[in-house]
């Protein structure tokens, strides 16, 4: 905050409880026991002499500070209020009103000098009775009246109770309501009259809502003050050199915005301070200038404030991020091979990214730029990030004015309608006749061909369960962006754009995330806000968050994240040429001679590290041609359902790889033995289901083993069985 | 009911009553948490809303969710056909920390004022989700009236909408 605003502030601020104050002495004389009020009184002055001794008001400290000598004498019951006293005590807010309007009027503390006043208060300091009253200094010269213009800082600024401000808005939010009955009705009838009115009740109202919206609007500045502070430490403590540079503070937003701003804002120039801008010599050796720039810049931009956080450091590397993104399994390998430099540089918003090598009390525990970008998209708002390797990194953050009046598009389902915020829509697409037949379907997913990609669609019936009410040969969709995804909407009906009010639901249905609130239409009916993100996490087209599919591409289809990354083993066996199982039940490969293979229980079976493995052919067991090698390919798994030593050999074919890859989706086989199958590689590969076919080598053997075990060890410890 | 008959005096250890039927159930509120009752709203469905919650009505411009008593109580829910079809609703609009909540109920009777020993415990047997809700039973001459506690019941349509979710 600039000084004059510092000390306008200090102005009105004293005014106010100054005025106070002479209501509270006279009081604090009729009942001088009263401790609230002495107390009160005491916190007055003693707030004044603070604030002017920080803004170098000498004189007025001096008197502020006698004053608050005898206060604090009475607040302790050394000393009695009397008369004398009071009136010495109302002379020195006197005083302290003549000096406050030296200041105001741009003179300083003024001419006056409170000589005879400061000699009086220390007189009564000392214990004296106070002294007869001084007529020079009850009647102070009359300066104020002879400029009254001077007084007018006191009174442009009033302080108005937030609460009073929320019910405004909410009655103006009302009034927005009203008034879209007022237009519905008149457009279904031909009165001028009524025409005329509703036109100007439109004109009013639209004012009126922005009037009373900016009484709630705050400049970041308010924000933005903490950071000078906030650089400043960080970068002595990093041992850098940070030159903060701030533009547009005065850039105005809802205050309920600004409260939810600050954090994740503070945040991220954190992360500028310690990931981004390098140490002097590192600049250097980069031929920037040693001191690193960190530049903040708001503005407004059709309804919408956005704010830039830039800094001229190393910039984030793209395939530094993948690589490490890829390291996390935040992503699969092929994943990061589809991504642009632009999303993959967005990858760093991922839960549980952290691109620090290593932890330092400032950032780099991979919490903070998803939790940046969550709370800001829960105010509506967007967050990228821009980086050019070397020349630097910007954040630019995009969020909408207010929260309380937003436009939104009604649509309608299931014969009820429903409001899309505008900052959601993308574009809207009507298909009719042989239109229709442009939606196709990738397995079981709709989707429609845009601009050579793919727009998965969704149908708004199905998500929420409603009964569909569109007619067959036409199609509307409301294409919608959230999370950085872009999806279709089937809806029955598409209506107009309407200023809309948000409501809450109420405590019952707050944990429904396909809703944003909810509003009252022209005709006095509740129509339901669509929360986007939520409609997208419900139909599966968002994957939830964590999950690897997450921020990677929109046109990724849902995949079941569990069998996501898992890497395979791949092997030929009998009629199958591409079998797999997770690796991570894979004890060894090994290779074993077919004349080692003798019976155990009448099954085949090896001798290995002096344990009985039983063996099974996976091509005889899926219905084929037995393996017949002199050696045998055998993969030693680990029983699923048993722990411990318990293992099985799977005689196969050959070993094909062992593939680290995402699954596309998986399709059911239907045939025993096989969970189903995928494309891996490239290649349609079968899923062999090992607890089936092992079920007769492991299970039964497995329990038989045991109790062997126990007989053996009872017939050792000589206890008969 | 009339406006007279809510605001009716109170007396000491005497607790009055706003009363209506769920059901088969005579049940009570206490009146000081009543804000007004309203009959027939027009009820906005909120599809994927656990079933207690019948929906959102809107109260002067102040959206409010409605708990359908029949689901909370659990009575047989009303039928759209049939007999329960036209037949008239009410809504009990009660204040709660979370702001106004309506109830849905089938009728509303009048406000009663009750002697405090009139009131016992409600029976262990009863079904104790219901009987969670309830600060007592009252005796009345021909039937019992069974106190309602707003906080809890409200708190029953929240908790539903966590689980499902």
């Amino acid at each position: 905050m600039e000084d004059d605003d510092i000390l306008r502030e200090f102005l009105v601020e004293s005014f106010e409880n100054l005025a106070r104050l002479d209501r509270e002495m006279v009081e604090l004389e009729q009942t001088p026991g009263k401790q609230d009020l002495l107390a009160s009184v005491f916190r007055t002055i003693h707030t004044i002499k603070g604030t002017c001794g920080f803004l170098g008001f000498t004189r007025l400290e001096a008197v502020a500070h006698s004053a608050e000598d005898i206060l604090n004498e009475l607040r302790q019951n050394r000393r009695q209020l009397d008369g004398p006293l009071t009136s010495l005590i109302l002379q020195s807010v006197d005083a302290i009103k003549r000096i406050l309007n030296s200041i105001q009027a741009g003179g300083g503390e003024g001419e006056v000098f409170e000589g005879a006043l400061l000699k009086d208060l220390d007189r009564a300091r000392q214990g004296d009775t106070a002294p007869a009253p001084r007529i020079e200094a009850a009647a102070p010269p009359r300066e104020e009246a002879k400029a009254p213009d001077t007084a007018a800082a006191g009174h442009t600024a009033l302080r108005v109770d937030v609460g009073l401000l929320d019910r405004l808005m909410n009655l103006v939010g009302e009034l927005v309501l009203t008034r879209n009955q007022v237009l519905q009705y008149n457009s279904s009838r031909e009165e001028p009259a009524l025409n005329a009115i509703s036109q100007r009740l439109n004109l009013i109202t639209a004012e009126l809502q922005e009037g009373v919206m900016r009484t709630r609007m705050q400049p970041i500045g308010l924000v933005w003050n903490k950071l000078p502070r906030i650089v400043r430490d960080l970068a002595r403590g990093l041992g850098k050199e940070i030159a903060l540079e701030m533009d547009g503070a005065e850039t105005e937003l809802d205050r309920t915005i600004i409260e939810a701003i600050a954090d994740p804002l503070i945040h991220i120039v954190r992360n500028s301070c310690d990931h981004g801008i390098e140490h002097a010599a590192a600049r250097s050796a980069a031929s920037k200038p040693a001191k690193g720039r960190l530049a903040l810049r708001a503005y407004h931009e059709g309804g919408q404030v956005n704010i830039e956080i830039a800094d001229d450091g190393a910039g984030v590397d793209p395939s530094r991020v993948k690589a490490k993104a890829v390291e996390r399994q935040l992503i699969s390998a092929e994943q990061a091979d589809r991504l642009s430099a632009r999303d993959a540089t967005n990858l760093v918003f991922l839960p549980g990214f952290s691109l620090a090598p290593k932890v330092t009390n400032v950032s780099g525990r991979g919490v903070g730029m998803d939790v940046v970008k969550t709370n800001i998209e829960r105010i509506g708002g967007t967050v990228e990030l821009l980086s050019e390797p070397g020349r630097g990194t910007t954040v630019r953050v995009r969020i909408p004015l207010t929260l309380a009046i937003i436009p939104g598009l009604v649509i309608s389902a299931g014969g009820e309608r429903f409001v899309i915020p505008q900052v959601n829509l993308h574009e809207l697409i009507r298909l009719e006749g042989d239109g229709a037949k442009l939606v196709e379907h990738v397995h079981s997913t709709p989707v429609l061909r845009r601009r050579n990609t793919l727009l998965p669609l969704a149908n708004l019936n199905e998500i929420l369960g409603i009964a569909a009410q569109s007619p067959a040969d036409v199609v509307s969709i409301v294409a919608v962006e959230a999370d950085e995804h872009r999806f279709g909407l089937i809806v029955d009906e598409i209506g107009d754009t309407q200023e809309i009010v948000v409501k809450p639901m109420g405590q019952q249905l707050k944990t429904l995330n396909c809703y944003a609130g909810a509003t009252i239409m022209g005709d006095g009916r509740i129509a339901l806000i669509l929360d986007v993100d939520g409609l997208g996490r419900r139909a599966g087209i968002i994957a939830e968050a964590g999950s690897a599919g997450s921020g990677a591409s929109a046109s990724e289809p849902k995949t079941e994240a569990a069998a996501n990354h898992t890497p395979l083993l791949l092997f030929r066996a009998g009629n199958f040429a591409r079998l797999a199982i997770p690796l991570s039940q894979v004890a060894r490969l090994e290779k074993i001679p077919a004349e080692n293979v003798e019976r155990a229980a009448g099954r085949p079976a090896v001798q290995y590290r002096e344990r009985i493995l039983p063996l099974l052919d996976v091509g005889e067991k899926l219905g084929g041609a037995t393996a017949d090698h002199e050696m045998l390919h055998v993969v030693v798994c680990r029983a699923a359902a048993t722990e411990g030593a318990s293992e099985f050999g799977l005689v196969v074919d050959e070993i094909s790889d062992i593939l680290n890859d995402t699954m596309g989706a998986p399709c059911a086989s239907g045939r025993a033995g096989l969970l189903g199958s995928a494309i891996i590689g490239g290649r349609v590969t079968d899923f062999l289901d090992l607890e089936a076919v092992s079920g007769d080598v492991s299970g039964p053997f497995e329990h038989d083993l045991a109790k062997l075990e126990r007989a053996l060890a009872r017939v050792e410890s000589g206890v008969p069985a | 009911m009339t406006a007279q008959s809510m605001t009716a005096r109170r007396t000491t250890a005497q607790s009055q009553y706003a009363t209506f039927l769920v059901g088969d159930h005579y049940l009570g509120v206490d009146v000081l948490g009543v804000q007004e009752v309203l009959r027939d709203q027009h009820i906005r469905a909120v599809p994927l809303a656990p079933p207690v919650v019948a929906g959102l009505i809107n109260l002067r411009g102040q959206i409010i969710p409605q708990l359908d008593m029949r689901r909370i109580l659990q009575v047989s829910p009303r039928q759209t056909a049939g007999a329960d079809a036209g037949v008239a609703t009410f809504s009990v609009v009660v204040r709660t920390e979370q702001g106004a909540v309506s109830l849905l109920v089938d009728e509303i009777d009048d406000v009663v004022e009750l002697d405090a020993s009139s009131s016992e415990a409600a029976p262990r047997s009863v079904n104790p989700q219901v009987r969670a809700l309830l600060t007592g039973v009252h005796k009345l001459q021909h039937r019992l009236l069974l106190i309602l506690d707003i906080r809890r019941t409200v708190d029953v349509g929240a908790e539903s909408a966590g689980e499902k979710d």
